[in-house]
């Protein structure tokens, strides 16, 4: 693939802004990590040797009889007779964090929410589930829910943005008024509203978020729109015969995606608080999910165990601040005054 | 190859809404015709309405009345879908190069557009097509995957030229062509310009204020001022003799090389009125020096006065007369070079 100059320049802009070139590099990181949570931390061995033959248990599942066991129902590899049973003609290799997010360590020493330790590293909530588990499941699914969030957002937002700004004049009117009355519903309370009637999932809490995060780009494209309309190359497709739809996809959003690009990290970390807010305040995910807003939650409940808050707190910090500074180096790499 | 007629305009207004109720009238009722094979020049200063007859022509605004006729058949009520079928035989071409070229479309995607657009047609054969257009306007294959930036000014307005004859039309109006380009490249391009239309026959309305350039590509002139057309004649004799005031203030004040040579300006007093508030009777009143009365009553009809000459003035018939009675017509022709 060739890259057109203003791209490279582009590109060159964007890792002379050091600290979003290496936020971008560390968020990714902490990203790809979080996508293999299943072998960083879940409560069944990576692999199994038994009796001359491998298993794979995190792929996989196995009863217990085929280790020697008495219940045809898969295995539960805590059980210190399970693990006894492989050991004697085996061995178990584990993941670095022996616990899944909805992993009960019935072993704690102390009542839960226990301190940090050399079993649980950063302690655990107030369930007895491990907290770093926790934390990296919930990572992923915040992660997951705000770019999914952001994709679907954009993609309805820069069609509603391109329409209004294209076609202009009525539709453009009665489009933007539409528009400011349903902004003005207060969101936040609409969404504890519904999320109180319907049990929320992963998709249902997406679908009554894109209800309003949609609006955020529209300002943006319908003005890219509006000033692209009047160029020379846009009016020379229209003398040629290319249809509206045309135009609008081949001719204007390209040259209007700059300004829409520059918006999609901000957009993502503000999926990722709203996220994180309903789970503080109870209404998001559903119960036993991992996320960074119950742990918020937790910490709350919990000031006798300040490990809870302070790495909720430290992980959202951070993951938001890598956010920022990527979306403000993406910034900077799209400013066209900035030519070096 | 002439007589017949291309496009018939006839009576078009255009109003552009102004706020408060209140309207510009870009074009107030211009009446004109191009024949097949011959370039029409719309001449007039900014703010005439020249470029606005252009983009009416080819629907990119609705004109508020008139009709256009092209190729027989009535443009200005056509629904886009039948005008759409029309298009690849009326293209434009527009002032500024640059911004008339899609930065993020190589030059092949560019010019192939009308073309995939228009017929069916196999991709390499429209490949072939971009290539041949291409070479007619002296470009080469070479340019085929490089951007609209990395070309000169010149060349992006051959490109855009490319674009414009890639489907082979009738008529391409022609939008301040050369106005955006220096002095040098102008020439090549109204060369281009004039040998692409004796090559193809194409009919020309070529919107401009550049004299010059009309001279050299255009055979008759219709010089416009504010919405109205003043006088039409074929380019030869309105250079030589122009009839209607505006047209002689006009044209004599283009610039002679010769700075010893004394010239009859014709000078007209007082600044261009607003087009949201025109005069009731003749556009020019109040800064015609053969202004009377009946100038301000009503607007005069464009009355062929001399054979081909056609003049929107009560006045020009009298006034030319004893013009040319008292002094001849020993003036310079201006834009002769």
């Amino acid at each position: 693939m060739t890259l057109t100059p203003p791209t490279r320049r582009r590109l060159r802009n964007f890792r002379a802004n050091r600290r979003g070139f290496w936020s971008l590099w560390i968020f990714l990181a902490l990203f790809v990590v979080s996508l293999c949570a299943e072998v960083i931390a879940n409560d069944r061995p990576l692999l199994v040797r038994y009796a001359g033959a491998f298993y794979l248990p995190v792929l996989r599942e196995y009863p217990e009889t085929a280790f020697g066991g008495i219940f045809p129902t898969e295995a539960n590899y805590r059980d210190p007779q399970v693990i006894s049973l492989i050991t004697q003609k085996g061995w178990i290799i584990w993941p670095p964090i022996p616990y899944r997010y909805d992993t009960i360590n019935y072993n704690l020493p102390v009542p839960a929410p226990a301190p940090p330790s050399t079993t649980n590293w950063l302690g655990t909530d107030d369930q007895g589930r491990d907290l770093l588990a926790r934390l990296i499941y919930g990572f992923r699914i915040s992660v997951l829910f705000g770019l999914t969030l952001t994709l679907l957002s954009s993609v309805i937002g820069v069609i509603a943005g391109a329409v209004q700004g294209y076609f202009g004049g009525w539709t453009d009117l009665i489009f933007q008024r539409s528009i400011e009355m349903w902004s003005g519903l207060p969101e936040l309370y609409l969404l504890i509203i519904l999320a109180s009637l319907v049990e929320p999932t992963f998709w249902w809490l997406l679908g009554l978020m894109l209800l309003f995060s949609w609006m955020s780009l529209v300002a943006v494209v319908r003005a890219e729109f509006l000033r692209a309309r009047n160029f020379d190359y846009v009016r020379a497709a229209r003398a040629l015969g290319v249809g509206n739809a045309e135009i609008i996809f081949r001719h204007v959003l390209p040259n209007a995606m700059v300004a829409t690009l520059t918006f999609l990290p901000f957009i993502l970390n503000g999926s990722i608080t709203t996220l994180t807010s309903l789970d503080f305040l109870g209404f998001g995910l559903p119960p036993g999910s991992p996320s960074l807003g119950e742990i918020l939650a937790q910490g709350k409940a919990n000031l006798q165990a300040p490990w809870l808050g302070i790495t909720g707190f430290l992980v959202l910090a951070v993951m938001l601040s890598l956010l920022v500074f990527v979306g403000e180096a993406v910034r900077d790499a799209f400013d066209p005054r900035k030519t070096s | 190859m002439m007589g017949e007629r291309l496009l018939d305009v006839r009576d078009l207004v255009k109003h552009f809404p102004a706020g408060h109720r209140r309207f510009v009238k870009a074009v107030s009722g211009v009446s004109f015709h191009i024949e097949k094979g011959e370039a029409l020049a719309l001449v007039g200063e900014s703010g005439s309405g020249k470029t606005t007859v252009g983009r009416c022509i080819l629907r990119l605004i609705e004109p508020t009345a008139g009709t256009i006729i092209f190729r027989g058949q009535d443009v200005s009520t056509m629904e886009q879908d039948r005008l759409r079928a029309l298009r690849p035989h009326m293209q434009m071409l527009f002032q500024e190069p640059y911004d008339s070229l899609n930065p993020r479309m190589p030059i092949g995607r560019i010019v192939e557009e009308p073309i995939r657009l228009g017929k069916d047609m196999s991709p390499r054969k429209r490949l072939e097509r971009v290539v041949e257009v291409l070479d007619m306007v002296r470009l080469g294959s070479w340019a085929l995957d490089k951007y609209p930036h990395q070309f000169s000014a010149g060349e992006q307005q051959r490109i855009g030229i490319a674009r414009a004859i890639a489907t082979e039309p009738e008529l391409v109006v022609l939008d301040e062509p050369t106005s955006a380009l220096d002095v040098s490249v102008r020439a090549e391009i109204l060369d281009l310009l004039t040998d692409l239309q004796e090559q193809l026959g194409l009919s020309y309305l070529f919107i401009s204020h550049d004299l010059t350039a009309v001279r050299r590509v255009c055979h008759r002139v219709a010089i416009m001022y504010l919405g109205k057309i003043v006088e039409t004649g074929s380019t030869a004799e309105m250079f030589e003799q122009p009839l209607h005031p505006y047209s002689r203030a006009l044209l004599s004040s283009v610039l002679y090389p010769d700075p010893h040579e004394q010239l009859s300006r014709f000078v007209l007093a007082g600044e261009i009125p607003s087009p949201i508030d025109l005069p009731p009777g003749c556009h020019l009143y109040g800064r015609c020096p053969w202004a009377v009365d009946a100038c301000n009553a009503a607007y005069p009809d464009l009355e062929e006065i001399l054979p081909g000459r056609r003049v929107a003035c009560f006045r020009a018939r009298e006034e030319n007369a004893a013009d040319t009675t008292a002094s001849g017509s020993g003036r310079r022709p201006p834009g002769s070079f």
